[in-house]
């Protein structure tokens, strides 16, 4: 159990996937022009994540990995299909996404309202592959590692996302130098975030 | 021709069309990386270009973003083995961003935006050209990285030993994460600016 507590703090605060690795940034810089469309796509994410990452797991575990065919037959214990990975996971995510927008729409419309728009984006976000693929790197030992993987990993984006909209809405009312103006300075500021959150390290 | 001189400085994928900077920055701390990176993405992006246009006709609208992806990821997956091949100690390095390259806005937007609706051999140009221009800013933001960061160049120590004994010190906060986007946030300025005195 403590295990899983670190790895969780370790993913939203360390490894957090925005300041760490500038994994999913361009949907970061995209959609964090307010704080409320910011929290359902930072919501979205965790919960793509939430159900992608572990699903990958238990497919790098079982099917791809170096022996991982074993369970089938004990011929197999040299086959090493990892290099498959990057295609399996890709379409995993693809389709876990499709499949979570029809269950959304037909069970919660007023969930879809809030999430659907975003959904189709959350496919091509690096976030979600990335976190698949730094979970194939870390090896973890069980499923519910990876849970505690993908779930801190979510909540360290939102927790990015929210933050950077929240400074962006004020920044509105700030004179800015004109050609910093827009862009420049979201990278800048989110540069300098990432300067603060380096203070966990230390944790 | 002009049209397709565009994203090397007009159009640059990441100063202007703020695609693809999710893997680009993490990979920019020294140059060597930042080459071989910003080479991958310009044969994939390439090659799925000219791929995509080949059956752009065929593909149904509704499943696109699918074949495209499987079409880029098969790409991604031949380039990851040929560097694993080739380059070993730079794969160990890119590690995951090899594979985030499938995920790269600049391609799926150029898919999107270009290849299916255009010939192949234009497609091929513009996928080149849309590489290039992400290797741009990838190469001058890994070249004051690695020179400020650590006083090297492709591993080679540029800064002379007379600097250090006179007391220049590397300044290790390049190395860290947050400057590249710092850096690239500089050089948007840069690129205003001067877009506006043209003005």
């Amino acid at each position: 159990m403590n295990e899983l507590t670190d790895i969780f703090v370790r993913s939203v605060f360390i490894d957090n996937m925005v300041f760490a690795y500038f994994l999913g940034m361009c949907s970061y810089l995209a959609v964090s022009k307010n704080v409320k469309t910011a929290f359902g796509l930072g919501v979205a994410v965790s919960f793509v994540l939430v159900v992608t990452v572990p699903l990958n797991y238990l497919i790098n575990r079982y099917l791809l990995g170096e022996g991982a065919l074993t369970w089938l037959n004990s011929h197999f214990a040299t086959v090493d299909l990892s290099f498959l990975s990057l295609i399996i996971f890709i379409s995993v995510i693809a389709g876990i996404v499709q499949l979570l927008e029809m269950i959304i729409e037909r069970f919660s419309p007023v969930l879809y309202q809030a999430l659907g728009i975003f959904l189709p984006l959350i496919a091509v976000n690096c976030a979600i592959l990335g976190a698949s693929l730094f979970m194939q790197e870390k090896n973890f030992p069980t499923v519910a590692h990876s849970f505690s993987y993908a779930l801190g990993s979510g909540i360290g984006w939102l927790l990015a996302i929210v933050a950077f909209a929240a400074i962006r809405e004020r920044l509105k009312y700030s004179n800015i130098p004109k050609g910093l103006q827009g862009n420049g300075i979201a990278y800048i500021i989110t540069g300098l975030l990432g300067i603060g959150f380096m203070a966990f390290l230390g944790i | 021709m002009k049209k397709y001189l565009g994203p090397l400085s007009k159009d640059n994928p990441i100063l202007v069309q703020i695609l693809g900077v999710c893997s680009a920055l993490a990979v920019t701390a020294q140059l060597k990386p930042a080459v071989v990176m910003a080479l991958s993405v310009t044969i994939v992006c390439a090659c799925a270009n000219f791929i995509i246009s080949l059956i752009r006709n065929t593909i149904p609208p509704r499943v696109r973003i699918i074949v495209q992806l499987l079409i880029v990821s098969a790409l991604v997956i031949v380039v990851d083995q040929v560097l694993q091949a080739v380059v070993y100690d730079v794969s160990k390095m890119l590690s995951v961003f090899v594979g985030l390259i499938i995920t790269n806005c600049i391609i799926m937007g150029r898919l999107e935006a270009f290849a299916m609706s255009h010939k192949p051999l234009p497609s091929l140009i513009d996928g080149l050209m849309n590489g290039l221009g992400y290797g741009l800013v990838l190469v001058i933001v890994a070249i004051f990285r690695e020179l400020l960061g650590s006083g090297t160049l492709w591993n080679h120590p540029v800064i002379p030993q007379s600097f250090y004994e006179a007391g220049y010190l590397n300044n290790g906060l390049m190395i860290l994460p947050p400057m590249a986007l710092i850096l690239v946030g500089s050089l948007i300025w840069i690129k205003n600016s001067k877009k506006s005195s043209v003005k």
